[in-house]
């Protein structure tokens, strides 16, 4: 059988076989990508140096965020989808950054250059995960593509949020321009890339370095890169020889740092900082998260949940147990309240049409009528 | 009478004054060249860019999500080929966002051959844009043309391409640009920057009018009874050069300039053919997979009964470079006598 999705990766073991993964073929976990030798501080520590309701509300974002993710997978293996990529790993990460964005239209708010595993920043953003679902279902009903597009190919243009888009890295030239606009504008809206590791061996990336700091004319731009230390299977230390991906900025003369993806802690207090810093001095940030991949890369590589690597939301499930913030039981109870709540919405999209094969015509051209333009008279 | 590029420098004049034109930019493109066929000197918004291609466009398409109006300069289109996945994903922006995201854009480029510009100089680019849907993709051949679609590109929603031939750049006019001195050289005195140093100049900017232009409309340049001939950009000047030729041979050919590629007046192509039942097509873009390619398909699709001849072809032949000694550039893209030559030997056949 030929692999249902010839142009994504597939593992040349299972290329060998001729066969996808199905979803209950047990998938060995990789390898660990090889480590690095630099580990940014680990802070992961007893102390929660944030008010309450945050700890609360970033717990809760991540566990609704791996709700989402894991009812796509879900919906991917059990035919209601063709293809799955997202965010679970990253999610202590992400939710920070989504609680720190400044949400909106037009360069006062933040401009958001997202890739695909952004979807607990948009649930931290407020969004409904609805719409998540739908993209990947692709209904007419889809909020960000219409049905045109991936799973987590989010686009929201009432939050700044660009197009998410398959090639990588493509992103990180097109920041700069939201950034400089709003060097211009004024105010304290800043542009936002993200990315991941394996991306920034990419042009785009030094694009974005150079772009973002021209002497005199720095954008306030916030560089980002999530390093789960793999590209699909190629590991880190494979292809890139620089310890740290923050210290490229250096060489630009940018504030840089590499922080610990993993803790959500640190990542809201780091992030906090870095965000600061570009909102007020209009200048770039280079950040590196270090992360976990949890489901592998995408749904081409099987999916499947791997146990070697950190998993953020048990890490900070522990820690808010044993500060009593939490308890085993209403970790679970949650867990299952969202794991619910995202079974029926997938049941609701599951109804709901695919776009009609006319409206490939629509929005070819803004302001203009979807038409076939090679259409005769006669037809 | 304006040349191209003071044409081309007059409408971004208008436009950074009254479209909205936010940042005119590309690789020296700003002070103290202002661009390397001189299309932007003098303006206020204009600015040098780094030199990397993909960057341009990239922070094109950001300005634009952000509200701006940028016309970014790519320095030849020889050098656009590695921006070709951003311009692809400008043109489905809108489409993939589900009509979320719109971005009003000017990439502009110049293109083609006729200046020995040997194998990276002389390339074109409208085979390769018409490939990539979600632009609109302009290229005049003539200054007034030039002034009246860019202005018409500086009003657009949507990403637009503009081509502008080499080989036309310092040609003048015919026409003026209204609000154009009409004394020879007097333009030139208020919008040339001078040699040597330029630090304390200032453009003197006429006071031009606009000229409306839509995107998508040809321009019939000679009427004609026998025979259609279809061109845009470099080769049009020689069409139409041709076809005055001709007439005194008894061949009564019309020429249309496309002027842009997409969208394409197939209206007044079809018209034409439909009444000559001849058509050559004529650029200089390779010839596989040319857009003259695609118009001859349509031209069978939908002309087939009223054809008198089969529908031709003349491009640039499909080679790898074009060489430059002048030999090899004569035998790589239509010349004058090649045009008139595949006329005539068009009007003469019989069904
Ligand atoms: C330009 C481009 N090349 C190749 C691919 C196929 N591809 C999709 S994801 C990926 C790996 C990306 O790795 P990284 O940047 O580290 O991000 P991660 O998926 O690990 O978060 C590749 C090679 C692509 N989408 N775009
Ligand atoms: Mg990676």
């Amino acid at each position: 059988m030929a692999p249902p999705f010839p142009w994504v990766y597939t593992p040349p073991a299972m290329a060998r076989e001729g066969k996808n993964p199905s979803p209950s073929s047990p998938t060995k976990p990789p390898k660990p990508s090889s480590p690095s030798k630099f580990k940014p501080k680990i802070t992961q520590s007893d102390d929660l140096p944030l008010e309450k309701d945050l700890l609360l509300r970033m717990h809760d974002v991540m566990v609704k965020a791996r709700c989402l993710e894991e009812r796509l997978i879900a919906m991917y293996k059990s035919g209601h989808g063709y293809f799955w990529i997202g965010g679970p790993g990253e999610e202590a990460f992400n939710t920070a950054l989504g609680l720190l964005i400044k949400k909106g239209e037009g360069p006062a708010y933040d401009y958001l250059h997202f890739h695909y595993r952004q979807s607990a920043t948009l649930l931290a953003m407020g969004e409904e995960p609805l719409g998540a679902i739908r993209q990947m279902k692709n209904t007419a009903t889809d909020p960000y593509s219409g049905g045109r597009n991936f799973a987590g190919h989010f686009a929201k243009k009432a939050w700044n949020v660009a197009p998410v888009s398959s090639p990588i890295e493509v992103q990180y030239s097109m920041a700069p321009g939201t950034a400089w606009v709003q060097k211009r504008f004024g105010g304290d809206g800043i542009s936002i890339v993200t990315g991941g590791d394996a991306g920034t061996a990419e042009g785009d990336f030094a694009t974005c370095l150079v772009w973002a700091s021209r002497p005199g004319k720095e954008v306030p731009l916030l560089i980002l890169v999530t390093n789960n230390r793999w590209g699909i299977s190629t590991p880190y230390t494979d292809v890139q020889g620089v310890e740290k991906i923050s210290d490229r900025g250096v060489a630009f003369g940018m504030r840089t740092k590499t922080i610990d993806g993993n803790d959500p802690i640190s990542a809201y207090l780091e992030l906090k900082e870095a965000f600061e810093y570009v909102r007020t001095e209009r200048k770039p940030y280079l950040v590196e998260a270090r992360v976990s991949r949890l489901y592998g890369h995408s749904s081409a590589s099987g999916a499947n949940f791997v146990t070697n690597e950190a998993d953020c939301i048990a890490q900070f499930e522990d820690r808010l147990i044993k500060k009593g913030l939490l308890t085993r039981q209403s970790a679970d109870a949650l867990r299952a309240k969202y794991a619910e709540e995202l079974a029926e919405l997938a049941r609701q999209a599951k109804e709901e049409p695919f776009p009609e094969g006319s409206t490939i015509w629509e929005h070819v051209f803004k302001g203009e009528p979807a038409r076939d333009p090679l259409a005769t008279e006669e037809g | 009478m304006a040349n191209m590029a003071q044409a081309v420098r007059l409408a971004l004049h208008y436009a950074e004054e009254h479209l909205g034109v936010t940042d005119i930019f590309g690789e020296d493109v700003g002070p103290p060249l202002g661009g390397v066929f001189t299309c932007t000197q003098g303006l206020k918004t204009t600015w040098n860019s780094p030199l990397d291609e993909r960057g341009i466009i990239g922070m094109a398409m950001g300005i634009a999500m952000a509200g701006g109006r940028p016309v970014a300069e790519i320095q030849f289109c020889d050098y656009i080929y590695n921006t070709i996945d951003l311009l692809k994903l400008a043109g489905n922006t809108l489409w993939s966002s589900n009509g979320q995201w719109n971005l009003p854009m000017v990439v502009m480029t110049p293109v083609g051959s006729g200046i020995r510009g040997s194998i990276y100089h002389s390339h074109s680019f409208d085979a390769s844009a018409t490939h990539i849907p979600g632009w609109k993709i302009v290229m005049p051949s003539t200054p007034l043309d030039a002034y009246g679609l860019l202005l018409s590109a500086c009003q657009e929603q949507n990403p637009v391409l503009f081509l502008i031939p080499k080989a036309l750049m310092r040609i003048k006019g015919e026409e003026l640009i209204p609000g154009e001195p009409s004394e020879d050289k007097a333009l030139s005195k208020l919008i040339d920057a001078p040699l040597g140093d330029r630090t304390q100049w200032k453009a003197q900017w006429p006071a031009v009018q606009p000229v409306s232009i839509p995107l998508g409309q040809a321009k019939t340049v000679r009427a004609g009874s026998q025979l259609t001939v279809v061109s845009y950009g470099r080769t049009l000047p020689m069409c139409l050069l041709a076809a005055n030729a001709l007439a005194s041979e008894g061949v009564d050919a019309e020429v249309i300039d496309l002027r842009t590629l997409w969208p394409y007046d197939w209206a007044t192509i079809k018209a034409s053919v439909a009444k000559t039942g001849r058509v050559l097509y004529v650029n200089e873009d390779t010839e596989v997979t040319n857009f003259g390619e695609h118009l001859i398909r349509r031209t069978t699709d939908e002309l087939f009964y009223k054809l008198l001849a089969p529908p031709k072809l003349l491009a640039g032949k499909f080679v790898p470079g074009i060489g430059l000694a002048d030999t090899l550039e004569a035998a790589s893209v239509p010349q004058q006598s090649d045009i008139h030559a595949a006329m005539k030997k068009l009007a003469a056949m019989e069904p």
